[in-house]
């Protein structure tokens, strides 16, 4: 079994497209089977990071919305 | 690299319909598009609609990701904020009708795309733009067409398949990677070919005008931009300075300060955001908006700013109202004020 590992993405404070940027960049550095737990404030994520999630081949595992934040729970893929 | 061998093109995508149909015609030649998208800090997109609660109906979408999801090619979003300042600030071409240097703004994600550490990687063969000969009446006229082509570096592996009839064929056309026959010569201000061909590729629901990818373009925007850049006396500003600048109601009643006043409950949140990076102003005795004040107002500014943000509330007729004021360094003080009347505030301070 390869080693998957856990990220956390920090974009609270910043708006669209600025937290997809950041998946963006850590994405780059991760590999196939990586998860990426991002909470974001602005409530653009919810529809942005899922796109984004779509179009690079990313699976969202979870996204919900709890005391005013927007978590969201992606893998990467194999794209 | 084989005669047969599939060619990468890089398409700039900004989220309108023009670019999106772009990347489908060389698509539909058989070359491996991928799609770039730039954030300038001055963009028109999913944030803006998502802070005020007026649009809370409205698909809170990125246009670029969207057209990225119809066409089914990857995106890659970069952002240039930091080095759009100098192009926004001293743009050598100059600025469009409004602070929109869209002549200088084309050249830098032109070279952004196809000479970045991005492209480095890729490898694109050449480069493809939405731009269409008349549309614009600065940066999209005849004689700017040559200009992005050479001052941008990518010279003729610039192709722009809506109007290549009307310019001279491009390396990817003369090397045969696309067939020139299957281009366009669009041309004006006409947007029916357009949707025409949006017809024909079956795309629906895409951003309407094709010119709204950013705020510069946009008066009242861009008059805000100019008093920020007046009021502070330098050529200067930070990422902040211009997201502030799309929301809440501008007030600068003199040089010393302005006042951002919050007008919904999202913009309210939104400012929330700020409120430990400014003097602040929280209504107290009623509902009203929260309020920051940019710049280096005295006490008698302060107290003029909560006279007119008590107009903004719903104390507005009252005889007195309290409110909070909060200093940066975390200082509060509960003040008394009497609300402005709408006479005593001039036309010239709403920004
Ligand atoms: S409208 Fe804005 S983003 Fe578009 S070309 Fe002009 S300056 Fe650049």
């Amino acid at each position: 079994m390869n080693g998957m590992s856990k990220h956390s993405l920090d974009a609270r404070g910043l708006l669209c497209p600025i937290p997809v940027i950041r998946a963006q960049e850590l994405a780059r550095t991760l590999t196939a089977g990586d998860l990426v737990e991002l909470v974001a404030t602005d409530p653009g994520v919810m529809h942005d990071v899922p796109a984004w999630c779509r179009v690079h081949g990313h699976d969202v595992i979870t996204s919900k919305e709890q005391d005013d934040e927007y978590l969201i729970q992606f893998k990467i893929g194999t794209g | 690299m084989t005669p047969n061998a599939k060619r990468k093109a890089v398409a700039l995508i900004s989220g309108g319909l023009d670019s999106m149909l772009a990347a489908k015609v060389i698509m539909e030649q058989g070359i491996d598009v991928h799609g770039v998208n730039f954030f300038t800090g001055f963009c028109v997109e999913g944030h803006t609609s998502a802070i005020r609660e007026r649009h809370k109906i409205k698909p809170k979408r990125n246009n670029a990701l969207w057209c990225a999801e119809q066409l089914g090619i990857p995106l890659h979003i970069i952002d240039i904020s930091n080095e759009y300042k100098d192009i926004v600030l001293n743009p050598k071409h100059g600025y469009g009708q409004h602070l929109n240097p869209c002549l200088d703004c084309k050249i830098f994600m032109v070279n952004q795309a196809s000479a970045s550490a991005y492209a480095a990687d890729h490898g694109f063969d050449f480069v493809v733009t939405g731009e269409v000969i008349g549309q614009r009446p600065k940066s999209q006229r005849r004689e700017a067409m040559p200009v992005i082509a050479r001052e941008s570096g990518a010279g003729d592996r610039l192709l722009r398949p809506l109007c290549a009839l009307n310019l001279e064929p491009t390396l990817p056309e003369r090397e045969g990677w696309v067939d020139r026959a299957r281009l366009f010569g669009f041309h004006g201000r006409d947007r029916k070919p357009q949707i025409e061909l949006a017809k024909h590729f079956g795309f629906e629901d895409f951003a309407q005008p094709a010119g709204g990818c950013c705020f510069l373009t946009d008066k009242y925007y861009s008059a805000k931009f100019a008093d920020l850049l007046r009021a502070r006396g330098k050529r200067d500003y930070e990422l902040d300075d211009i997201m502030l600048l799309k929301v809440g109601r501008h007030m600068r009643p003199t040089d010393r300060f302005k006042l951002i006043i919050g007008r919904d409950q999202g913009e309210n949140k939104y400012l929330l955001g700020y409120q430990k990076r400014f003097l602040n102003l929280r209504m107290v005795s009623h509902e009203g908006p929260l309020t920051l004040i940019d710049g280096a107002p005295n006490d008698q500014d302060i107290e003029l700013a909560m006279r007119i943000v008590a107009r903004y509330s719903q104390g507005r007729n009252a005889d007195q109202v309290e409110m909070k004021v909060t200093w940066p360094d975390r200082q509060e003080r509960l003040v008394r004020v009497v609300p402005l009347t709408p006479t005593e505030i001039p036309d010239e301070w709403h920004v």
